[in-house]
């Protein structure tokens, strides 16, 4: 499948003359191939938003190369444009305009018919509002109205910055099944969020993002397989042996955590190699299973910013990875 | 793709351009309607009127002064003195008055005259123009930073300089759209008052033709304006920037710097002010004049002059324009949109 959005290398220092220049970006890569739904993953401040403002022209990056459809940007990027409907950070809009108005203009500048207009605000169930104006909208509605600007154009790739940002239950299972149309329909999307949840359930692929450099990538289930690491879940048949059987297996090079009846035991080859080394020492185990991973916790273990107790997390305290090789593989 | 169009129709939906230019028609109208109501056309029956009271008041006036003259002769008769300095000498003989300081124009009521009074009032109206047009001109783009809408254009159509310069046209064409409809009522309004309620005097093509070339410096006057808010909102990102620096410009110029050049005695010190070169350029000329060099104590004296020229006002608008567009475009090209 050809790349519809290849990043490769990208750098961007923000400066300011009050508190110096901040690297925003240190050689992130990043991926995404035709007809996938793609999930753009990373804590606040990682660099999602540089990346998706970098790669649509709206800041000029200090290095690294883009392209988009095939072209490289910035310099092709009159030419794409018309192709790629995106929405960057919190939606903003005139307040006092319509949503009508507002798309109705955007579809002049662009091109557009009149009808398309009428078309997505249907799709995005802004209909009825549609004539009221924006400074009266709640969160969730502008972030409705900016999806529907950036489907105006029937683009063949979308870009979404946290499109589930304020929306309800009800909106966020619409915005998913909105997506996963598309998507059939041949539409590439490209979405940051942090509704892991939600991403698991949408993505095809993701790519997380931790300081500015990519941490992980690949299809959702490969990145899950990678840091299931082999763990299982042990249960003994008495409970008594939880803590000797414990030292038997840190013994033969296993990690162990011990969690309330049962052990989690991870850096084993094999799930059968830990019945065998317990059946050896006369210990047998009632139930071993494979640990489930979320997305979530593959999320917090590899941006290192699971919560600790009686620690306030800072923003930027999260997982620096050596170099921009240094990624999970697919 | 038209995005002109689409800029136009944005300028006009915005509640900024409609109510000020709400307000400012309004405003306008209040000018012909003060003259029509003042001024009272010159009619045969007035001038009679006129006539005979400035025939009834010489002759009050003289009676008077006969009244005072016999007061004086009686006076004289007694033999009082000192009448010189109360009558005058001689009785105040000669000293009369005079038909002709009668004339019936002084009875008359005030009447507009299109010729001599229009031109002036171009200058009210190109002002008026101006400060609207950078008011406008400076929220159109300033709003459109400061809500996130210039981003999302940009999404469309990425090429920024393109779009600026877009906007900016839109922006002048509809002013000169705008003022020269207003201008056109205007004339239309106080021809229409000399014509049926006052004088329109002698209307020359020479006069035409100079009402014509200072219509020409007002709308220049307009357009300038509403380009330098534009640049300056662009350039802050921020209809306020151009506000700020609006309000700063006057209140620097007009008002800091008069008093420090009061202060320091700075001979022709007004040449350094905005306000001269923007008169001098309406009235192709400007005098300053330098009123402390004289003493008049010492009798009569002709204050040293400094004159600005329209062409120096050409050429300080030319740097200004120049500079805030320029300035403008670069910071869109090279700034990051964020
Ligand atoms: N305009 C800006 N000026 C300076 N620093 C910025 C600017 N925008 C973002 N940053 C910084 O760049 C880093 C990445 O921000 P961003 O891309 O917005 O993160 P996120 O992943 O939450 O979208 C953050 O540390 C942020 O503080
Ligand atoms: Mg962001």
């Amino acid at each position: 499948m050809p790349a519809v959005l290849e990043i490769s290398g990208l750098e961007k220092t923000y400066r300011s003359r009050r508190r110096g220049a901040r690297k925003a970006l240190d050689g992130f890569d990043m991926v995404v191939e035709s007809g996938q739904v793609h999930g753009f993953l990373g804590p606040n401040g990682s660099g999602k938003t540089t990346t998706l403002r970098t790669l649509l022209g709206l800041i000029t990056p200090n290095g690294g190369r883009m392209t988009l459809l095939g072209q490289p940007v910035p310099a092709a990027l009159p030419r794409v444009a018309g192709r790629v409907g995106a929405i960057v950070e919190s939606p903003q809009f005139f307040p006092n305009f319509s949503a009508h108005d507002t798309l109705s203009l955007l579809a002049d500048a662009g091109g557009v018919t009149k009808q398309r207009v009428v078309e997505v605000l249907e799709l995005v169930g802004l209909r009825d509002r549609a004539k009221d104006r924006v400074r009266t909208y709640s969160l969730g509605m502008k972030q409705r109205l900016a999806v529907a600007s950036a489907l105006l154009k029937k683009p063949d790739l979308l870009i979404l910055d946290e499109p589930a940002n304020g929306l309800d239950p009800g909106g966020i299972r619409e915005m998913r099944s909105l997506m996963r149309g598309l998507a059939e329909s041949g539409m590439t999307v490209v979405l940051s969020s942090h509704i892991l949840a939600e991403v698991q359930l949408i993505c095809d692929s993701v790519t997380i993002i931790s300081r500015g450099r990519r941490v992980a990538y690949g299809p959702v289930a490969d990145v899950l397989a990678q840091h299931a690491g082999g763990g299982v879940t042990v249960r003994l048949e008495s409970a008594d042996d939880l803590s000797v059987a414990a030292e038997i297996l840190i013994a033969a090079g296993a990690r162990v955590t011990p969690d309330d009846d049962r052990l989690v035991v991870t850096n084993v080859e094999k799930p059968a190699w830990v019945t065998r080394t317990l059946a050896e020492r006369g210990y047998y185990v009632s139930e071993l299973a494979p640990v489930k991973v979320d997305l979530e916790s593959v999320f917090l273990e590899l941006t290192q910013t699971a919560p600790v107790a009686g620690q306030a997390r800072q923003v930027d305290d999260s997982a620096v990875v050596a170099s921009s090789q240094g990624g999970w593989g697919v | 793709m038209s995005l002109p169009k689409a800029e136009v129709r944005r300028l006009f939906k915005r509640r900024v351009t409609r109510i000020f230019l709400a307000i400012t028609v309004i405003g306008l109208a209040l000018f012909p309607l003060a003259f029509t109501i003042n001024s009272k056309p010159a009619t045969a029956e007035r001038r009679a009127a006129a006539e005979a009271q400035a025939q009834r008041e010489f002759e009050l006036a003289t009676a008077q002064f006969e009244q005072m003259r016999t007061e004086c002769e009686a006076a004289k008769a007694r033999g009082e003195t000192g009448l010189d300095d109360r009558y005058g000498p001689d009785c105040g003989a000669g000293y009369g008055p005079q038909q002709e300081w009668f004339s019936a124009q002084q009875y008359m009521d005030y009447e507009f005259n299109f010729r001599d009074e229009f031109q002036p009032s171009l200058a009210v109206l190109a002002g008026i123009l101006a400060m609207v047009a950078f008011v406008v001109g400076a929220s159109f783009v300033g709003a459109e930073w400061h809500t996130g809408g210039m981003m999302n254009l940009l999404l469309w159509r990425p090429r920024r300089v393109p779009v600026l310069l877009t906007k900016l046209g839109v922006l002048v064409g509809s002013m000169l759209g705008v003022t020269a409809v207003l201008g056109a009522l205007w004339t239309v309004a106080f021809w229409a008052i000399g014509r049926f309620d006052g004088q329109l005097g002698v209307l020359t093509p020479g006069v035409w033709q100079s009402i014509g070339l200072t219509g020409l410096r007002g709308v220049t006057l307009v357009l300038l304006a509403a380009t330098i808010g534009f640049c300056l909102a662009s350039i802050g990102r921020h209809t306020a920037m151009a506000l700020g620096v609006g309000i700063g410009a006057i209140v620097v110029s007009e008002i800091g710097l008069r008093i420090v050049f009061e202060l320091l005695r700075v001979q022709f010190g007004d040449r350094y002010i905005l306000s001269t070169y923007l008169v001098a350029w309406f009235e192709k000329s400007m005098t300053i004049i330098d009123y402390r060099a004289c003493n008049f104590v010492n009798g009569p004296c002709t204050p040293p002059e400094y004159v600005v020229t329209w062409q120096q006002s050409s050429v300080l608008l030319g740097a200004v324009l120049v500079l805030g567009v320029f300035g403008a475009v670069w910071s869109m090209r090279r700034r990051d949109v964020t």
